[in-house]
């Protein structure tokens, strides 16, 4: 993300553990917008906008900021991108749309996240609602997830008259928007404001349901007219190394959730910590357990710099925190009685390059080390949802070989005319993330309203804001 | 170092750099204050009528997030008694015998008042006058300041009046609230007067809250006109000392003048002296930033001047002025277009936009395949042949450099205007126009 305003000086030791889990940038003021929305060129054809997966009208929204019509520029975000409060703060923007800012070229690109995120604030803080649910079609939709793709596909349909019901198996709707993202870069409430803000749209969303065990695939597919799948993927997979089970073993994705749900000082953590895996959520694993207190963490990652999979200023914001690197080391035994007491690694060096391109680890012999440790927090993907994928293949839906769920570019379409599918569950290519999630919802419900209201699945896209089928509010 | 001492009709200052007469010369405690920072002078607050102020007295124009741009006021002449400020201005000018310390007076329209404030000013040894006939807000509706001002009669009636008994160097300052202000300038010139200055601030009113529905400045709930300076009028200032300095008369009686309008730096102040001012005063810069901002007039304009090889303020006065001229005696055979660098394009096609919603539609998008990248952008490719050469797509572009306009020779004869309609007035009928065009080469896109 880009240099900010106001400069952050962080310092642990004069913070308390709740100031340590305020969101990390502060908020713009209204100065700090203005100067800054007014230093964008307003570009013809903005290459931002192009770059924005929900291809938001950044300019227009950053122009209107401009003029103090702060409120015309959070409708011109939602009408994109109705969880744009969370994807200012979670989208990757220096990979898309600031990292194609044409001041970028010369000097510092325009903080488009941030005034998004100013923007987006000022609609939440002051309540306002922006769309309302179409005219009734008829049609009934079932969402199978309510995290990002879920919410977006909710929202779309029901401004376009649908009648939607959303199947969440948590506590919570959001989905990693609401359990998966650190509390320092998007606080809980703001992505269960987004969640209030589709369920006013008139979108149900029935939380505690599991698809499979509470209600089937099939009771579904006979009760609506179609069938969207978001859900995601699963828990992070076993490690496959001795010692897996002991006490102090966590699933990264588990510890993350507890952040943002449970009170800090409740949460369980070790001194010296072992993080495995070089991906995003390890990251954020990392920087949050070093918030929490752990005296030291470790990034054990069995490849080298170039080939970790986080974004690079993950990485830098990683370090910052006091977070250690060890590249080219393979856990392969934790051990310890009844609970960690360190990582038994290996040394690797790097080979020639495997099927994803990146040069392959190759262990060292002989060059096994004890790395002591009380918790290992495991952060190396996510599996696939197996059972859904094979409850779903029987009525046709088909899978890729690592086991995404196969569906058409354009229109989110299975190889069931009835089924839908978007967010993580279909990412085989590109970067998983909450923008990518939302415009399959968006795809989706577009493909969806051409299908059954318009009765032309191959008819070029009709916008709802010419039919008139929404009110503006 | 460059010399940046004038001589201004008399009036001696180590640079051309004086602050104008408004509150930042209220007192001898600012004025000596200034002269320290490095201030050549200072015109004095307009004393004279007694005086009562009300608040708010300023109102400005902020722009995209950059404050006073404009800056407009409704502060009267000084209000401090005018025992006092004679008191000051001798003790000042006692203190900084090199500085020029020239003093504004304004009072009610007789020839005894004016005559009067003569001498109690130049009993005060300072070094000249300047006659306020510009003030556009309460003092003109008591028949002072710009009312005497807009009038060229009374302009050099009242210059009459005070040369008849001043010893000492007069100015007259202008108002621009005027059609014309060659006319009152020649009629100050015609009443004798030393030198002129321009320009005094440009009726105004700044703004109206959107909240509450009032004037800005609100004055109690009410508002209205008022005098609006800083670097928003810097234009207009130009254009208006421009028109004095090439006015012939003017020329002739070879009266000095003192620039005033918007400036606030030492490249505001060398466009001023390059069009015919000899000093120049400044004000709203200074309300804003402070005394300080002097050090970098004489600085930057010191520099350049060593950089250029000038010796001197006076070999740099009105060097532009010849090069005022008037629609009728421009070259209608002068060409250019403009040409985009493609190295230096960031591609936010300003300029395609710019012409074509409000140009001649000659700049296309274009894949140009530049740069090997997938999913290239569209570049601005200009059609030559189709360019008006109106320059508005490198003023909005962003960039420094990239789109310049390039002088191309077409063929079209190198006449002005007044020549062709002297040599051929029948072109003033369009189908003998459209004629003309043909035979010149001259293709209206």
């Amino acid at each position: 993300m880009v240099e900010h305003y106001k400069p952050v000086k962080y310092k642990a030791w004069e913070l308390t553990l709740e100031e340590r889990f305020k969101e990390y940038y502060p908020p713009l003021s209204e100065r700090e917008a203005c100067l800054e929305a007014n230093r964008c060129l307003y570009c013809y054809d903005a290459p931002c906008m192009v770059a924005c997966p929900t291809h938001i009208d950044i300019p227009t929204f950053i122009k209107k900021i401009a003029t103090g019509n702060v409120k015309g520029s959070a409708r011109a975000i939602l009408e994109s991108n109705l969880l744009g409060a969370t994807c200012a703060r979670v989208c990757p923007v220096e990979e898309l749309c600031e990292g194609s800012c044409v001041l970028g070229v010369d000097h510092k690109p325009i903080m488009i996240g941030r005034l998004q995120r100013y923007a987006t604030d000022h609609a939440r803080q002051h309540n306002m609602t922006f769309f309302s649910q179409g005219e009734p079609n008829g049609f009934k939709i079932a969402i199978i997830g309510a995290g990002p793709a879920g919410l977006s596909c909710a929202g779309e349909l029901s401004k376009l008259g649908f009648s939607v019901t959303c199947f969440e198996k948590s506590k919570l709707a959001g989905g990693l928007d609401t359990y998966g993202i650190v509390v320092f870069r998007e606080p809980v409430e703001v992505s269960l404001s987004e969640v209030k803000a589709i369920e006013e749209l008139g979108a149900t969303i029935k939380t505690g349901v599991s698809v499979g065990t509470d209600i089937t695939v099939a009771d579904l597919l006979s009760n609506y007219d179609a069938l969207f799948v978001a859900i995601g993927l699963g828990a992070v997979p076993q490690m496959g190394i001795p010692g897996e089970d002991l006490h102090g073993v966590v699933d990264g994705l588990d510890f993350i959730s507890q952040t943002k749900t449970s009170p800090l000082r409740e949460i369980k953590f070790g001194r010296r910590v072992a993080v495995v895996g070089a991906g995003n959520t390890a990251i954020d694993c990392a920087t949050i357990v070093r918030r929490l207190g752990a005296e030291r963490v470790m990034m054990i990652y069995r490849r080298s710099e170039a080939e970790m999979p986080c974004y690079h200023f993950e990485y830098e914001f990683a370090l910052r925190e006091g977070v250690s690197f060890m590249f080219l080391t393979q856990p392969i035994e934790v051990f310890g009685e009844g609970s960690v007491a360190g990582l038994k690694c290996m040394r690797m060096d790097l080979g020639l390059p495997d099927a994803s391109g990146r040069r392959s680890p190759v262990p060292i012999a002989g060059s096994e080390f004890l790395l002591p440790c009380d918790m290992v927090i495991k952060a190396i993907g996510q599996e696939k949802h197996v059972h859904m994928l094979d409850e779903l293949a029987k009525f046709g839906v088909s899978a890729t070989s690592k086991g995404y769920i196969e569906v058409d570019d354009v229109t989110k379409r299975t190889a069931n005319p009835k089924i839908f599918a978007g967010g993580d569950c279909i990412r085989s290519k590109g970067e998983a993330s909450t923008v990518m999630a939302v415009q399959d919802g968006k795809l989706a419900a577009k493909a969806i309203f051409q299908q059954f209201v318009l009765g032309t699945a191959g008819r070029a896209p009709v916008l709802p804001a010419a039919r008139g089928l929404h009110k503006h509010g | 170092m460059a010399n940046l001492e004038i001589n201004f009709c008399g009036i001696k200052s180590p640079n051309p750099f004086w602050l104008a007469s408004a509150p930042p010369t209220n007192s001898a405690y600012q004025v000596q204050k200034a002269f320290e920072q490095g201030w050549g002078g200072a015109v004095w607050k307009t004393v004279g009528a007694p005086v009562l102020n009300v608040c708010n007295r300023y109102g400005t124009m902020d722009y995209r997030g950059s404050k006073v741009i404009g800056l407009n006021n409704v502060e009267l002449i000084s209000d401090r008694s005018l025992e006092v400020n004679l008191k000051e201005i001798r003790e000042t000018k006692r203190n900084f015998p090199n500085h020029a310390v020239i003093v504004s007076v304004m009072v009610e329209s007789t020839k005894d008042a004016w005559q009067q404030i003569v001498r109690q000013v130049e009993d005060t040894g300072a070094d000249g006058l300047e006659l306020n006939f510009g003030c556009p807000h309460g003092m003109s509706e008591r028949g002072m300041g710009s009312a005497m001002g807009q009038v060229p009669e009374y302009t050099q009636m009242v210059t009459e009046w005070v040369m008849a008994s001043a010893t000492k160097p007069v100015i007259v300052k202008l108002t621009p609230n005027v059609t014309d202000i060659v006319q009152p300038a020649r009629a100050a010139v015609a009443g004798g007067a030393s030198a002129l200055s321009l320009i005094n601030t440009i009726n105004s009113v700044m703004g109206v809250d959107l909240d509450t529905f009032e004037i800005s400045p609100n004055i109690g709930g009410k508002g209205g006109h008022g005098g609006y300076a800083g670097p928003a009028v810097k234009p207009i200032a130009l254009h208006l000392v421009s028109s004095v300095a090439s006015n012939p008369e003017i020329q002739r009686s070879g009266v000095p003048i003192s620039g005033i309008g918007g400036i606030e730096t030492w490249q505001d102040a060398l466009e001023f002296i390059l069009l015919g001012s000899t000093s120049v005063q400044v004000c709203t810069a200074v309300m804003h930033w402070g005394f300080r901002i002097v050090e970098d007039m004489i600085d930057g304009l010191s520099n350049w001047m060593d950089d250029k090889g000038f010796k001197s303020i006076h070999e740099l006065v009105g060097k532009s002025v010849r090069r005022i001229s008037s629609f009728g005696d421009f070259d209608l055979g002068f060409q250019t277009v403009a040409r985009v660098d493609h190295q230096k394009c960031i591609q936010c096609n300003l300029c395609y936009i710019a012409c074509n919603d409000s140009a001649h539609q000659c700049i296309d998008l274009k894949d140009l395949k530049l740069t090997g990248v997938a999913n290239e952008r569209l570049w601005p490719v200009v059609r030559e042949e189709d360019c008006a050469g109106c320059d508005l797509c490198s003023k909005v572009c962003p960039v420094d450099d990239c789109i310049t306009m390039v002088e191309v020779n077409t063929g079209r004869p190198h006449i002005t205007w007044n020549e062709l309609v002297k040599s051929t007035p029948e072109v003033l009928e369009w189908d003998k126009m459209e004629e003309y065009r043909r035979r010149a080469k001259i293709k209206i896109h």
